[in-house]
């Protein structure tokens, strides 16, 4: 069976057209370009069949209490309803979790924050479920609850876990714990809840399968580590829950955890009918988990020349009441914590809590972009302390190629902080206001609010570093399946993958390499589903790396095949020939046969599990260890006009330079770089969930703001190709640098223009203003 | 209630609409024209902009009834069949397109830009696009795309 977006794609569908042109290295367009311009792309929210139910949830308003009894008579009688569940109706184990199974499906006794599922409806009208899930009465016992992240391990804090609050203790120790140095500089910093914000709601459709299993169309990011979790709450094996991508509104992180998967499982499984799940914005903020709000506690001793002695840190990410991934999170914050910078001392205490705020997990830049406005506000207090430009302390302390980080590890790859940091300084700056401005261009816009009067001008810089791929030694890896055909007389490369595309190109790389490889202009990329291995997870930057090294891995082994074939019918060596132009050539290019008549009727399809450079665990003492596969470093400048009369801020300017290793898709990557400077830039500025004692204030597009166009200013991109030997065709991952560095640089520009030490984002009118 | 509306240059009506439904879920749901998104149904992403009676509106933010007997355009009208927009080509050559949830609503609000002003200014693009949200590319390669669909329209213009 097979769903239907409505009068359009069948779903599952999502890639495109088979016939393009571009290979590595060029700027080939998307395969999915014009279904998404037309309108006809299908999203998972897009999905339809005739016979479909909707499905809602019910949620907890409150962020800890006992749930004493649930009465669902009155849900359960209204006309139009077909179900309503609780967690006593999951079939398997009612947990789940990334790395921890800590978080229920439906809550049955506790909840542990506003919003968690406590009850499922299902009705034929998404709002008479809404209006039924109403009448759901729930008798809740609140408890004490923790929600300042900070007091999470104090032992009066109430527990919101059996075994206490902490998550994770990361504790880094390099060189001597007592050094001491003629300069110190201690600062506080906090860092505020941001939203991934994507477009695309969660959602999608659970159709249940005549075999007894049931089979999701879902917008994820890791179909299969979706698969695992699901198939323990339905207690099923894989081979019954098959999971198909669909059209996929944005991720950033926030689609790495389950959110509706197994509430429409189980409402189709229990009906019997395809039920689909769309989330409206206010729920899609309590739908998925944020990125971590962060108190960060920073010690730097230097020499009176700026050159760095030693560098304490005491960081602590409130990873809210499931632990999600906020055990990476933390291994990511600490071991980057202190930036790409030398370090001979190091004392770093990174810490992950529960308390009772919304669930944090994975957001683009993951624990590096809290730690970033921390180590980079501590570059430019230690420069102003000892006099020395900001950007020259940077290049005096800045990371070197063969150098070793703070865990030990050795960087052995380019890493141009100095270069990245001379790019963004000498790039053009924007003019200064002159004569009568345009409102557009001016702190507060057309509010009309000011004309030049009481603006000042900023400028500020940051760099950073950032890890590409999963660490601590997981093993991470992604599957590709590689067929070449002959359809029609033509040569057709069919590529398969489970790795999610969720807007960031991956389809049209994959497509890239294919032509690459094996000479052929016709590539399908297959739908993305579960009927091959894992791609891994669509996150840390790595599809491109992990994902592109599975297919090239894959057309190598489709190519032996080919050439081997095309040698035995020749009588000419195997390692003599190439495939070019979708013809067996010499290596002097002389044709030799067709590829088409090589493969006849005879298709080669190789399937790969590829694998990056393995990575260790870090010391539980030290903090030492190999953790990470690959470092990528980026750099920004921004420039700011401040209204300092009334805290209003514009981004006249956002600059940056990033070594990408090899840009497999030059305007896809710099697509990338524009997209995480923007929302790097929203954190230092406006992007920031409220939560008042576990209480969000803010779940909507209307007080949760995100840059517009007016918003954003133009940017300048230098992208640096220094490519990594250890990664396939050189490559680098993109998404996330640019997350981390530009916020920071926005940061120091605000404060360069106003004085202000301005030590929390977003920074506030409030916090500018003289009021 | 039954609504009786023009979509796309041809009558459409649609029985049992629940007085509480907006045009936007009409058009998804009842229609089968999907292409104008669900981002936020409530009047602040620009995701479902489609152009009623010629003035570009938020299909989350008009009542379904309020559609009677009235014109609307979605983006799957936009262009002729099987063809493209200049709009809709310029976003997928500049590479104005990611994940692709805005560009729906994006493209209507540019082709209508472009009808107004055929040669916008940066702010003009910048103020004419201010209601529709992008999360992916920064609008960098939006601005480049509306940019390059004027200078083509105006490439045309010049070749009659």
């Amino acid at each position: 069976m097979s769903a239907q977006a409505a009068g359009t794609t069948a779903a599952g569908t999502t890639t495109g057209t088979a016939v393009g042109t571009g290979r590595i290295g060029e700027s080939a367009v998307r395969p999915d370009g014009v279904l998404k311009v037309t309108g006809e792309f299908a999203y998972a929210s897009d999905l339809w069949m005739e016979d479909m139910i909707w499905g809602v949830t019910l949620r907890s308003p409150h962020p800890h209490a006992r749930i004493r009894s649930v009465d669902i008579g009155p849900a359960l009688a209204t006309p139009g309803v077909y179900a309503v569940l609780l967690g006593d109706d999951v079939p398997g184990r009612n947990a789940f979790g990334l790395e921890h199974d800590d978080q229920p499906v439906l809550a049955a006794d506790v909840v542990r924050y506003q919003g968690e599922p406590v009850a499922l409806v299902a009705a034929d009208h998404p709002e008479i479920a809404r209006q039924a899930a109403k009448k759901i009465v729930v008798d809740y016992e609140p408890l004490p609850r923790v929600t300042d992240g900070r007091r999470a391990l104090d032992s009066e804090a109430p527990k919101v876990h059996p075994d206490g609050n902490l998550v994770r203790h990361l504790k880094i120790r390099r060189g001597d714990s007592e050094a001491t140095a003629p300069v110190v500089v201690e600062l506080d910093f906090e860092v505020g809840m941001q939203d991934q914000a994507f477009l695309g709601p969660e959602s999608g459709l659970a159709v249940p399968a005549e075999d007894g299993g049931v089979d999701l169309y879902v917008a994820t990011q890791w179909l299969h580590v979706d698969q695992r979790q699901i198939c323990q709450a339905l207690g099923m094996p894989p081979e019954k829950v098959r999971l198909s991508l669909s059209g996929v509104g944005g991720a950033f992180g926030g689609r790495e955890d389950l959110s509706m998967h197994v509430h429409a499982c189980l409402l189709a499984l229990h009906i019997g009918k395809p039920v689909k799940m769309v989330y409206n914005r206010e729920e899609s903020f309590f739908g998925h988990v944020h990125r971590h709000p962060a108190y960060l506690h920073y010690e730097y001793g230097a020499q009176p020349d700026g050159r760095l002695v030693y560098g304490k840190a005491s960081i602590v990410f409130d990873g809210g009441a499931y632990a999600s991934s906020t055990a990476a999170v933390v291994g990511n914050g600490g071991t980057m914590g202190l930036g790409p910078y030398r370090f001979p001392n190091v004392q770093v205490d990174c810490f992950g809590v529960y308390t009772n705020n919304p669930p944090c997990g994975a957001m683009r830049g993951f624990g590096c972009v809290q730690a970033a406005f921390a180590h980079e506000a501590m570059m430019d207090a230690l420069a102003d302390r000892v006099g020395v430009d900001r950007i020259a302390i940077r290049q005096l302390n800045g990371m070197t190629e063969g150098e070793q980080n703070i865990t030990g590890q050795v960087i052995d790859s380019a890493a141009p902080v100095s270069e990245l940091l001379q790019i963004v300084h000498d790039l053009p700056l924007p003019a200064p206001v002159a004569g009568e401005p345009d409102l557009r261009a001016m702190p507060g816009g057309v509010s009309n609010t000011t004309h030049g009067e009481s603006v000042v001008r900023g400028i500020g810089y940051a760099v950073t570093y950032k890890n590409v791929a999963f660490s601590e030694g997981f093993d991470d890896y992604s599957t590709a399946r590689v067929r070449l055909e002959t359809v029609a007389g033509e040569p057709l490369v069919t590529v398969h993958t489970a790795a999610a595309e969720v807007g960031q190109g991956l389809i049209t790389v994959e497509q890239q390499i294919c032509r690459t490889e094996l000479g052929v202009d016709r590539v399908v990329v297959h739908p993305k589903d579960t009927s091959v291995g894992s791609g891994g997870s669509t996150s840390a930057s790595r599809q491109t790396y992990v994902t592109g090294g599975a297919i090239k891995a894959a057309c190598e082994a489709v190519r032996r095949v080919v050439l081997e074939r095309a040698a035995a019918s020749t009588g000419q060596a195997a390692d003599s020939l190439r495939l070019e132009g979708g013809k067996v050539v010499s290596l002097g290019g002389e044709v030799v046969a067709g590829l088409a008549d090589v493969v006849g009727d005879r298709p080669v399809e190789e399937t790969v599990e590829w694998r990056h450079r393995p990575t260790e665990p870090v010391h539980p003492e030290t903090g030492q260890g190999r953790a990470h596969v690959q470092y990528a470093f980026s750099a920004h400048r921004a420039v700011v006009d401040v209204d300092t009369e009334l805290g209003l801020v514009k981004v006249v300017a956002l600059d940056t330079a990033q070594d990408v290793g090899r840009a497999l898709n030059p305007s896809a990557v710099v697509g990338q770089i524009h997209g995480g400077s923007a929302q790097g830039m929203g954190l230092a500025l406006m992007e920031e969930i409220l939560v008042s004692d576990g209480q969000v204030k803010n779940p909507s597009f209307t007080d949760y703001l995100i840059p517009t166009i007016l918003d954003m200013p133009p940017m300048q991109v230098q992208v640096l190709e220094y490519a990594d030997p250890h990664a396939p065709y050189g490559v680098r991952g993109v998404g996330e640098p640019p997350a981390i560095s530009s916020g920071p640089a926005v940061a120091a520009a605000i404060r360069q223009a106003t004085g202000k030490p301005l030590r929390r984002v977003p920074i506030r009118p409030e916090h500018i203003a003289d009021c | 209630m039954r609504i009786t509306t023009t979509v796309n240059g041809e009558q459409r009506e649609v029985d049992d609409v629940w007085e509480g439904e907006s045009l936007l879920y009409v058009l998804r749901e009842r229609m089968g024209l999907p292409g104008s998104k669900n981002a936020c149904e409530q009047g602040e992403c620009g995701s479902c902009t489609v152009m009623l009676d010629g003035v570009p509106v938020c299909a989350c933010l008009v009542a379904a009834g309020q559609a009677q007997g009235r014109e609307v355009l979605t983006v799957e009208g936009l262009a002729e069949p099987d063809a493209l927009h200049p709009v809709q080509t310029a976003f997928v050559d500049a590479g104005a397109v990611q994940c692709g949830f805005c560009t729906p609503g994006l493209v209507v609000a540019a082709a209508d830009l472009l009808r107004q002003s055929p040669r916008p200014s940066d702010p003009e693009i910048r103020e004419a696009l201010a209601g529709n949200l992008c999360r992916c590319t920064g609008y960098e390669k939006i601005l480049d795309a509306v940019r390059l669909a004027a200078d083509r329209l105006a490439g045309e213009e010049v070749a009659r």
